[in-house]
């Protein structure tokens, strides 16, 4: 028992040409770690979500990555300006993204729901002006 | 059905990635919108969208995608090339529209 994996990302909010690293990296050690292949692509469309949600709307974050026998646990946390009605953020096809960041094709609007659809826990805590804590868990059994 | 064979049958372009022609392709899936191919499309699938920034490939790559495909002769960015070699993705292009393109897909690997 006991945690098998703790790693740490950090990302800046509008780099979108790292965006997806922290993701990959964890995609790799969910790999090395003999996870369930479908276990995995979930984990892997969730957590690149929540890092693209820190790189498009907020300032700057860190994402936390702990495996244990039980569960994956990924928590993405920003300073940033916050969600203000985390409800209708979690709406299919609500975005505040700009037209620069639509043009690539972000800011359907299907980030959050991609998340709750693919993670069996979610949990999203914001506070506005401050930031936002995303947190992902992923039962292994 | 491989990337390779599906370059010679509906004449693409290869811009790069060329490593991983030999991957096998299961399928296809159309967009222009990023968490939409994220959240739908599939392992080994043919990704045909008008995107050229790298954050195409870190999704072709997270989703092992079997290769993308740039339609209306659109050109990949420098950097979203070099990923597409580094990941053995291969990032293909037609003239073509992506209406075009995926009729043409489709009729070739529905057998
Ligand atoms: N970390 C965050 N900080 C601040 N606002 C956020 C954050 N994550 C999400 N939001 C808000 O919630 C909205 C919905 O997020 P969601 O990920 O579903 O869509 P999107 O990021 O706008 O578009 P997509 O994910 O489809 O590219 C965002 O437009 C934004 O207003
Ligand atoms: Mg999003």
């Amino acid at each position: 028992m006991g945690e098998k994996i703790a790693d740490q990302y950090s990302v800046t909010g509008g780099d979108f040409s790292r965006a997806g690293y922290a993701s990959s990296q964890i995609k790799k050690s969910l790999k090395k770690l003999g996870v369930d292949m479908a276990i995995i692509k979930r984990t892997v469309v969730a957590t690149y979500e929540g890092e693209v949600n820190i790189v498009a709307h907020a300032w700057s974050g860190k994402i936390v990555f702990a495996v244990d026998d039980e569960k994956i646990r990924i928590v993405l946390e920003d300073e940033g300006p916050g969600i203000e009605d985390i409800e209708q953020a979690m709406e299919e096809g609500f975005s505040t993204a700009t037209s620069e960041i639509r043009e690539m094709g972000f800011g359907a609007g299907m980030g959050l729901p991609n998340m709750k659809k693919n993670a069996d826990h979610l949990h999203v805590e914001s506070e506005v002006g401050k930031g936002t804590r995303v947190e992902i868990t992923m039962h292994l059994n | 059905m491989t990337a390779a064979e599906i370059v010679n049958k509906l004449d693409l372009q290869v811009f790069s990635g060329e490593n991983g022609l030999n991957r096998k392709v299961s399928g296809g899936y159309v967009s222009d919108l990023l968490s939409d191919v994220m959240g739908n499309a599939d392992e080994g699938q043919v990704w045909i969208t008008l995107q050229t920034h790298k954050n195409v490939m870190a999704i072709a790559s997270l989703k092992e995608l079997a290769a993308v495909i740039l339609v209306n002769g659109n050109k990949p960015d420098e950097d979203t090339a070099r990923q597409s070699n580094e990941e053995e993705i291969p990032l293909l292009g037609t003239s073509m529209s992506a209406f075009e393109i995926t009729g043409k897909l489709y009729e070739l690997i529905k057998k």
